[in-house]
């Protein structure tokens, strides 16, 4: 085992108004050939410097100061640090030899080019080859990648390909020279849960055939168990802890890292435990009077459907209709949580909305109770539409889109009191009192959000959803956009909150560790239906449902003694006629929900029902 | 596809239509008209013949007529005093002020605008692009800031002001004559050598004075655009690939940015004819923006009333032109049409 890159005392420093600021100082570490480094550590640690300093493509703000990056690809070796990054020395490496993959797998792609064009360029730069050829070899690498139809997907632009699709087509590109290694900066960050487990088995199945070593930017844990076979832990631009994995993930000598490892939500927690921030922050919540509950359920969501026309461009074709959201029931009890889990396009936002009265169902409806009877929301009018407006607030997934940069924290926190009438004396005060409670200094709410992090963001958010004294809160992934260090400063900060106030939450995300920290109850949907609901305690420890099965089987998990089954993991989870026995569901059937044992009611297929009886 | 065309050909007839109405009632309002007026002159001076075929006038275009009537006789949809005659039929009307038809006041002035601004148009992107490239890409260093001063001073300067230095620095140092667009003893030559070398020649200072401002304002436009372009994560992308500095500019961030620039198009087609009328007059190039000035100050209703048409007809043309490049262009675009 011989090292293939290695990095010595590597110091990499940023241009700024206020002089010089040196992002990574004095970094070492080797990469091993055909061995997986994951790189960790959280925002701001310098991970991503460290690879744009191997790839050559630092801002140009930024630039090595000290340090060598050596690569030993043949039998030379050759300092990357000292390359012209823009000369044909430093071309011929980049791409071809050393190739990267990155996390935006949207955006990273350019909507105006076919992936084929995108994929083959590199082949075309780096070997001359002429355009047939590079479809071949471009069709080939696709092949290899996962995709079902390549000779199709050559023409295919990014925008029609899903999430996972697109990261395949980002890593044909990658790999198609054969590199010697392949820099992954938070490769499926982006991605759901099973296609992220699909991903990785990707990975880890190409480096068994090609023998490349990987780099990987990570700050999931989780991740990291999975698929690395060493570990380099980054805080503040300096290396804190290296080794193999299972060396540094069973005895985490850094304070850093035995921080990190109790900062996430695990499985594996006792019941009643709490998360560890690693920098916690201080909220102080002030006594509220109780409010009147409700004799049943706060909010029930009774049969609900909703379909979206899409139209089509041609005259006379048909406008092709997608069933988002099909006969959804939900119940939330006063003062506990609801967590809505599933993949993208499972219709769990198009549920969220209509509980916001953002979008109107087809059928059913959706009741809250206030203490003085359940009303049919859809139904409001006038006043009661208003004070129904104001008793259910919403906490965005972007802390950083989500709030006005031209508003002050004060105007942002007062605009929702204003519209509600509050005077300005009042309002003056809860300003205060709400930068307390979300454990932020008073003196903040002159400024603009641009002077918060995004964690401190996140509370902003939040604030602005509490500042009407709201009963419910939507909360639409309320920590997928943060760091790790500040996720659990947030989700500690939900549960105080509803505690405290005796607040509601209604949480949709992909995150099952997330949902299963907050929720009381969990309710899993796929492709518009809720497929299984239970109790938190029941849903994940014993799921029965095949789709959820899929689903928590493919949450790799921090700890190295539940690694994730890679060959288990086919991609068809969410296909309802694939699905096993007594649960499969033909193309057009619905199904139905039962109950299994008491509060735990899974959806099974009727079909079966007749051919017994 | 051809459906979404021939959709928008329908939509851009009533179009035509509608603005044909709004053109003819806001020329009619002032009250009278060019005869009327030129009527009331000649009584004064008691020129009793002139009065005579000034009033004939007035019966064979039917001036005499409500103005709804009047309208639809401009437009063809009404037979005149002698039948059917108007835009739709190919007539454009009789220029009162120059005692000729319109196609014939209008006829060269009309290519000759064209050509000046197509010229223009070209200079214009010819400079700005490799300069916002440039600019961009070089951006907080000094060559940038030569540009981006260049740029302002360009924007700042008016252009008649610039064409009158021009012409006498032109005329002075390279012996380049001044005004019109050919040398006026070529006036009644046939379109040969010599007066297409004195064409080329007159065009030099026009294109640059027309052509500075716009100039100025698409390297701003483009540098910005680049700019945000440069950020996106797809450059990077092209980065890692290894492409050459260059080649990934003029791939992905480059294309990118032309979408903005495209979309102007329907804007740049009628700018070629309104866009000069200053500098046609200081240069006094023969162009159709002086006579369209003229036109509306005398209320020569059909000259003016055809010039306009003729902008408006161009702004819809370049609109069509722009939505089909975009839709060639941007795959984003085409699958939402289809």
């Amino acid at each position: 085992m011989s090292s293939l890159l290695s990095i010595r005392d590597l110091a990499v420093a940023f241009r700024t108004e206020t002089g010089p600021f040196e992002a990574l100082h004095g970094l070492s570490l080797d990469v091993m050939r055909g061995r997986t480094l994951a790189l960790v550590g959280e925002s701001g640690s310098g991970k991503s410097v460290t690879a744009q300093a191997i790839m050559g493509i630092l801002p140009v703000a930024a630039s090595i100061t000290r340090g060598k990056i050596l690569f030993r690809d043949t039998s030379e070796r050759t300092d990357i640090a000292r390359l012209d990054t823009e000369g044909s020395a430093m071309r011929a490496i980049r791409g071809q030899r050393i190739a990267m993959i990155f996390q935006e797998p949207m955006t990273c792609l350019s909507p105006l080019h076919t992936i084929g064009d995108q994929i083959g360029e590199a082949l075309r730069i780096h070997t001359g080859a002429d355009r047939r050829e590079a479809d071949a070899r471009t069709q080939e690498a696709l092949a290899r990648v996962g995709f079902p139809d390549p000779k199709r997907a050559l023409k295919t632009y990014p925008f029609e390909l899903s999430g996972g699709l697109r990261q395949r087509a980002m890593i044909a590109m990658a790999l198609i020279l054969k590199p010697a290694l392949l820099v992954a900066d938070e490769p499926t960050t982006a991605l759901d849960v099973t296609t992220q487990a699909q991903i990785l088995a990707l990975l880890a199945r190409l480096q068994d055939e090609t023998g490349m070593a990987i780099l990987l930017i990570t700050h999931d844990l989780g991740v990291v168990a999975n698929i690395a076979h060493d570990v380099a832990v980054l805080y503040r631009g300096r290396l804190v802890e290296a080794g193999p994995r299972d060396t540094v993930m069973r005895a985490p000598g850094h304070a850093y890292l035995k921080a990190l490892l109790h900062a996430v939500p695990r499985f594996d927690m006792a019941p009643g435990e709490r998360l560890t921030p690693i920098r916690p922050a201080r909220a102080e919540i002030p006594p509220v009077q109780p409010r009147e509950k409700p004799a049943g359920p706060l909010l029930r969501v009774e049969n609900v459907s909703k379909r979206y026309t899409l139209r089509s461009g041609r005259l006379w074709q048909k406008p092709k209709i997608v069933q988002a959201v099909s006969e959804v029931s939900l119940s939330l009890a006063a003062g506990e949580t609801l967590g809505l889990v599933g993949e993208s396009g499972s219709g769990k936002t198009t549920v969220s909305k209509m509980i916001m009265r953002a979008l109107e169902p087809d059928s059913g409806r959706i009741l809250f109770d206030d203490g003085t009877g359940p009303r049919d929301v859809h139904r409001l009018t006038g006043d009661a539409l208003f004070a129904y407006r104001r008793t259910v607030q919403f906490v965005f997934q972007d802390p950083y889109a989500s709030l006005d940069p031209r508003m002050t924290v004060r105007q942002i926190l007062s605009e929702p009191m204003e519209i509600h009438g509050i005077p300005a004396a009042e309002r003056r005060a809860r300003c205060r009192e709400l930068m307390a409670m979300v454990g932020l200094e008073a003196s903040g709410l002159g400024r603009y959000p641009h002077a918060f992090s995004g964690g401190q963001r996140q509370r902003i958010g939040i604030a602005r959803a509490l500042a009407p004294r709201p009963r419910l809160l939507v909360l639409d992934e309320p920590v997928s956009a943060l760091d790790v260090s500040v996720q659990a400063q947030i989700l500690n900060l939900l549960k105080d909150l509803q505690a405290a106030l005796g607040l509601s939450y209604l949480i949709v995300s992909h995150n099952l560790a997330v949902i299963d920290y907050m929720a009381d109850t969990i309710s899993v949907m796929c492709r518009g239906r809720i497929v299984e609901e239970a109790p938190r305690a029941a849903l994940f420890r014993r799921p029965v449902h095949p789709y959820a099965q899929a689903l928590l089987a493919a949450v790799p998990d921090p700890s190295l003694d539940h690694p994730l089954d890679f060959a288990a993991i086919t991609g068809d989870q969410n296909d309802p006629s694939r699905w096993a026995a007594p649960y499969r569901l033909a193309a057009d059937e619905a199904g139905i929900m039962r109950a299994i044992e008491p509060g735990h009611r899974v959806r099974f297929s009727t079909v079966q029902d007749a051919e017994a009886a | 596809m051809i459906v979404a065309i021939l959709r928008r050909v329908v939509t851009m007839a009533l179009t035509l239509l509608v603005i044909s109405a709004l053109v003819f009632f806001i020329i009619k309002l002032p009250p009278g008209d060019y005869l009327t007026n030129r009527i009331m002159e000649l009584r004064a001076t008691g020129e009793a013949g002139s009065v005579a075929k000034a009033e004939l006038l007035i019966r064979q275009y039917g001036l005499d007529r409500p103005v709804w009537q009047q309208y639809l006789m401009w437009i063809g949809l009404m037979p005149g005093p002698v039948g059917f005659s108007g835009l739709l039929q190919g007539d454009w009307g009789w220029s009162f002020e120059y005692d000729k038809p319109v196609a014939d006041v209008v006829g060269d002035a009309l290519w000759l605008t064209l050509l000046i601004n197509l010229t223009a148009v070209v200079f214009v992107h010819v400079v700005a692009i490799p300069a916002a490239i440039y600019s961009a890409t070089h951006r907080h260093t000094f060559g940038d800031a030569v540009v981006t001063l260049l740029g302002y001073v360009g924007l700042a300067v008016p252009g008649f002001l610039l064409a009158l230095i021009l012409l006498f620095y032109a005329n002075r140092w390279f012996d380049l004559s001044i005004g019109g667009l050919y040398d006026s003893a070529l006036t009644n030559q046939p379109w040969e050598w010599p007066k297409i070398r004195s064409l080329l020649a007159h065009l030099v200072v026009p294109t640059l004075v027309i052509g500075l401002g716009g100039t100025a304002a698409m390297i701003r436009r483009m540098r910005a655009n680049l700019l945000d372009e440069l950020a996106k994560p797809y450059t990077v992308t092209a980065r890692a690939k290894g492409l050459p500095p260059m080649r990934a500019l003029l791939k992905y961030p480059f294309r990118m940015s032309l979408n903005p620039f495209v979309a102007d198009i329907g804007n740049l087609l009628p700018h070629l004819v309104s866009g000069s009328v200053l500098v046609s007059l200081v240069l006094s190039l023969p162009t159709v923006g002086p006579l369209l000035l003229d036109a509306l100050r005398s209320q020569d209703q059909f000259m003016a009333g055809f010039i306009l048409m003729f902008v408006a007809g161009l702004t819809l043309v370049g609109m069509l032109i722009s939505d089909l490049i975009l839709v060639w262009l941007d795959p984003r675009i085409r699958m939402g049409a289809r």
